[in-house]
């Protein structure tokens, strides 16, 4: 590990001014895996624990969710509101990691959870565009089984590992942020940036910015929601294929569906088309498949990860078949 | 030898008396603990509260808490295992809920209570129940996940999330025992599960 300036930020103000020309670290279950793998190798690293308990309140009203960005992993997953009306959030949280790393880890840095590639974690490999801008990705012919199939170019085909933001973006959540030039609100949508050539910059937060709260709109779909993540092993895993479902009905017929997938993309992917599918329509196992193919349309495969379209085709109409059997609110 | 002598004196050699120790400590692989990369800059002062007790190290900033345990204080039951949040095998209470020590900077520990596998016994020769459970249950082989497995445990009872083998099993599922002793680790939880509540 490279060594750093280590800053303790006692407030947000502070935390900003410093966090401007240095990483911030909550829970550091990424940032302390990839320094001591001197892949992240920051000059200054600010500690910004001590905001935990200010920005930790978890509260629902008329308007929705509001998760205080520093709660952890933990705390929200089990949080008996969250699990009885927004139960994609829970289930998302529950099913990633282990119990200590989500007792570590907090929402804000959850989102901002680095990929899994490999390539990217082991600095012997020297082609990682993300690593090293223009110097290749070895990953296109390497041994890609859990690498993204959507949302891909020849730049960059690294997985978005995360389960919590897919949930969130099926359900439109909004973050506050607080920077340099004060607070503003970003949709979740437009926090993770597509590859475009340029893998190395990954989120759309400006220097010092650090996200408070997640918000997340009410709606008559937040209740009938499910999360199903597919694994090589049943806990303690990263997905291989998930998919974050919320749906309106009346009777059987699809008001409104809201999809997001986890574990085959670059970045947390809405599969609008496969939503739009449905609007109006009953919902059956064909229906579903229907709408499960949309959703994977586009998808480029390398080699090992070619299974993975299928598999996500059925993981979405499993979500979907799922979500259309549970009570609703 | 008298059996007086713990495993961890014979091999840091503070047991009284002990010829054989320094041999022991030579040769064994096991005694080897690599040394630290020598501080760059200034070192770190850091008052660390273990076990009930304050503790004042100077230290590298990049110093991990389990580095602190292990090499500085003596509290060698954490253990390393992959260094890197995938194997439990260093988890400690931080605040009363495990949390891995291996990705905790020490730097950052400073001002929260940390419980080892060391602070978790009620007395001198006494046992906590989920230690004595996982010696009545096999909950073993070779030992070297053990302390992160118990301190996770007695959380999951704690919680009151040892309701069933396959609630265990998941709460447990952040360490890994590559002797695979698991099914007996899922006894010794049940089994302290009462003991804990009696208790």
């Amino acid at each position: 590990m490279q060594t750093f300036d280590y800053q303790r930020a006692a407030a947000l103000p502070e935390a900003v001014k410093l966090g401007k020309q240095g990483e911030f670290l909550a829970g550091g279950t990424t940032l302390v895996d990839l320094m001591k793998l001197n892949v992240m190798t920051p000059a200054r690293v600010v500690d910004i624990n001590a905001l935990r308990d200010r920005y930790a309140a978890i509260s629902i009203d008329d308007t929705g969710l509001s998760l205080g960005a520093f709660a952890s992993m933990a705390q929200a997953a089990v949080h008996p509101k969250v699990n009885a009306q927004f139960p994609v959030i829970a289930q998302s949280l529950q099913l990633a990691a282990s119990q200590q790393i989500r007792n570590m880890a907090t929402l804000g840095g959850n989102l901002l959870q680095r990929t899994r590639c490999t390539y990217f974690r082991d600095v012997t490999w020297t082609a990682c565009n993300k690593r090293t801008p223009g110097s290749g990705c070895a990953a296109l012919q390497g041994f890609n089984r859990n690498h993204a199939v959507l949302g891909v170019d020849n730049s960059c085909i690294a997985q978005y590992p995360g389960d919590f933001a897919v949930a969130l973006l099926a359900l439109d959540a909004e973050l506050a942020l607080a920077g340099p030039g004060g607070a503003r609100r970003l949709p979740l949508a437009q926090l993770h940036r597509a590859a475009s050539g340029q893998p190395q910059l990954e989120h759309n937060l400006k220097p010092g910015e650090i996200i408070t709260a997640i918000h997340v709109p009410s709606g008559r779909w937040t209740a009938r929601s499910i999360y199903i993540k597919v694994r090589d092993r049943e806990s303690y895993e990263f997905a291989i294929a998930s998919a974050a479902v919320a749906l309106e009905l009346d009777g059987d017929t699809v008001r409104g569906a809201r999809i997001a997938l986890g574990g085959l993309a670059y970045r947390p992917w809405r599969a609008t088309a496969a939503e739009q599918s449905l609007a109006g329509k009953r919902l059956t196992a064909d229906t579903a498949a229907q709408a499960a193919t949309l959703a994977l349309e586009g998808a480029v495969t390398h080699g090992y990860n070619d299974y993975k379209p299928e598999l996500g085709r059925r993981t979405v109409t499993r979500a979907l078949l799922a979500a259309a059997q549970l009570p609703g609110a | 030898m008298s059996s007086t002598y713990t495993r961890r004196e014979l091999i840091s050699g503070t047991a009284a008396g002990a010829t054989t120790v320094s041999l022991l400590g030579g040769a064994g692989a096991q005694a080897a603990a690599p040394a630290l990369a020598p501080p760059s800059g200034t070192p770190v002062n850091t008052t660390l509260r273990i076990n009930g007790r304050d503790h004042r190290v100077s230290h590298d900033v990049r110093q991990s808490l389990l580095d602190t345990l292990r090499e500085r204080l003596g509290l060698t039951g954490s253990k390393k295992g992959c260094d890197h949040g995938q194997c439990g095998a260093c988890t400690v209470h931080i605040d009363g809920v495990p949390k891995l020590s291996c990705l905790t900077l020490t730097v950052a520990a400073q001002g929260h209570e940390i419980t080892t596998i060391e602070g978790l016994a009620p007395a001198a020769n006494q046992l906590h129940p989920m230690q004595q459970a996982f010696i009545d249950c096999d909950g073993f082989q070779c030992g070297y996940c053990t302390p992160g497995q118990i301190m996770s445990a007695v959380a999951c009872v704690k919680q009151g999330l040892a309701k069933d083998a396959a609630s265990i099993r998941e709460f447990m599922s952040g360490n890994l025992c590559r002797c695979a002793a698991y099914p007996n680790i899922v006894k010794a939880v049940e089994q302290a599960r009462g003991a804990m509540g009696e208790a």
